[in-house]
């Protein structure tokens, strides 16, 4: 099912982030979305992550498909030129797939093979444009596709937190232009900046999912701040994180991702959680709030 | 050597857009040479705008526009011109009308795509500022190159990976969208970002046939 009809039935849509392992052990990953099955709209599946060599999005997203759960398969410019790219929304296609979510993806450099080319020979602009593109029968060449073309709700992705804010923006109307139909955030940590951020983009008329990140360590939300763009733990979360013992600290961690939750709902129209390993602990966070 | 071919009229004047007062500057060095620049394609070019309606508050040709003091030393004598003028349309290479943007406040609007770097690069150096692209877009990122400024070669706009204005690269790299954000900002031009820019036609980095049959180019066989 396309995450546009959950849209659409005005719910309030829950995705959860997927990264395939590195290694081909991918059942693991899957059987720990069990619990999940009724509380997650979509799963969202990483294109090699933070520029780590790992299994496809594709093959996850097939196998996720055969289980009955509703994959999002993540699509980046950063490997593959637009011969590929398009081959890969075709094939997507072919595999039932029926959520993409199109990014620029992050510089090879921060990852595990920095000495890789960056590709990047299409924009995440220009690809979701394109991927319309094949919907409409055409390709980029403006060649004509045989036969039914392909159909997908399309995502695209905004970073609330970034400063300066206004080229975000600005980029995520073109995104909406070239036909996007949903968009996910970064994590978010500070409940006012990113009311702001909606209000900011309310005309848009376009749901927003706001990113959620469990907290595992004080070390990890300083991190954060140090590291990852547009993203700012404010002191008293850190703080309260830090209030408590180690053997507290899962605990206190889903306690506080579940506040943010609540806090963040008013203001947007879903949630993305990306888990980062605490898969097992998603449904517990959306019970406490109330979701 | 920098190898440049004149961008279609038609491209040139739609960039103008609505802008009536025009400062024409033109490069003696390289660009003469491959008829993009020097007093010849100068003059063309006036005659252009002439016929498009344009009046021009100044004309120039520098000897190398790729020369950043040089070009700062002289352009200050035109400093009055330039200030009546809506924008500079500038003759020659990449690298050339990045000069210029760095040194004067004003909207600049690149005539040519550069094709090729050559053998002698440009003096304000270079391969660093242009890749050659082949398909300027100097013009609607206020003369700060997105090919080679952002790490990804960007187009549409930054992504997400930018912090307190450095690259996720590199944190000692400004963010180059971040560099063209406040450049469009102080020129009055943020619209610019609003553009639609078509993913790049790879082969037009390919010099042209009559381009690789000059002398010039094969100057090195």
């Amino acid at each position: 099912m396309k995450l546009t009809e959950r849209f659409k039935d005005g719910k309030f849509v829950i995705t959860c982030e997927v990264g395939p392992p590195k290694g081909i052990e991918v059942e693991k990953v899957i059987d720990e979305l069990e619990p999940l099955r009724d509380k997650v709209d979509a799963f969202n599946v990483t294109d090699l992550q933070s520029s780590v060599l790992r299994v496809g999005s594709l093959a996850t997203c097939r196998l996720l498909k055969e289980k009955d759960f509703e994959p999002i398969c993540q699509l980046t410019c950063r490997d593959r030129n637009r011969l590929g790219l398009q081959s890969d929304v075709l094939s997507a296609a072919v595999l039932g797939i029926e959520n993409l979510l199109c990014l620029t993806g992050d510089h090879p450099q921060l990852g595990d093979h920095p000495e890789a080319m960056p590709v990047f020979d299409l924009d995440s602009v220009q690809l979701l444009s394109a991927v319309k593109g094949l919907m409409n029968g055409k390709d980029m060449a403006g060649n004509d596709l045989e036969g039914q073309p392909p159909q997908f709700a399309l995502g695209a992705t905004v970073n609330p937190g970034a400063d300066p804010l206004e080229p975000q923006i600005m980029k995520m109307e073109k995104k909406i232009e070239a036909g996007a139909e949903f968009f996910q955030t970064q994590a978010v940590y500070e409940v006012d900046k990113f009311a702001n951020f909606c209000d900011k983009v309310k005309h848009l008329k376009i749901p927003v999912m706001a990113g959620i990140v469990f907290l595992k360590s004080p070390g990890m939300a300083k991190y954060m701040n140090a590291n990852v763009a547009g993203v700012y733990v404010p002191d008293a979360i850190i703080d309260e994180l830090a209030s408590v013992g180690k053997e507290k600290r899962v605990e206190k961690s889903l306690e506080i991702s579940a506040r943010l939750i609540k806090e963040l709902k008013a203001s947007c129209q879903g949630i993305h959680i990306m888990a980062l390993g605490w898969e097992r602990h998603v449904a517990v966070v959306l019970e406490m709030a109330g979701l | 050597m920098l190898f440049t071919q004149n961008k279609p009229t038609e491209e040139v004047l739609e960039s103008l857009g609505e802008e009536k007062n025009i400062f024409l500057l033109a490069c003696n060095g390289c660009a003469e040479v491959c008829e993009t620049g020097g007093e010849k394609a100068l003059l063309a070019m006036k005659a252009e705008l002439e016929k498009a309606g344009k009046d021009l508050t100044g004309q120039l040709n520098v000897d190398f526009l790729c020369n950043k003091v040089l070009v700062a030393t002289r352009l200050a004598q035109e400093r009055d011109k330039i200030e009546e003028a809506d924008s500079i349309l500038v003759l020659t290479c990449g690298v050339g009308v990045q000069v210029v943007s760095k040194v004067v406040n004003k909207v600049v609007h690149p005539a040519a795509n550069t094709v090729s770097l050559g053998g002698l690069q440009g003096l304000w150096p270079a391969d660093e500022r242009c890749q050659a692209c082949g398909d300027c877009a100097l013009d609607y990122t206020g003369g700060i190159c997105p090919i080679t400024f952002c790490a990804k070669s960007l187009l549409n706009g930054p992504c997400g990976g930018a912090q307190d204005g450095k690259c996720e690269v590199d944190s000692e790299k400004d963010c180059g969208w971040q560099l063209i954000y406040e450049r469009l900002e102080k020129i009055g031009r943020l619209e610019n970002l609003k553009k639609f820019h078509k993913a790049r036609d790879h082969s037009k980095m390919l010099p042209s046939k009559d381009l690789r049959e000059t002398s010039f180019y094969d100057i090195e066989k």
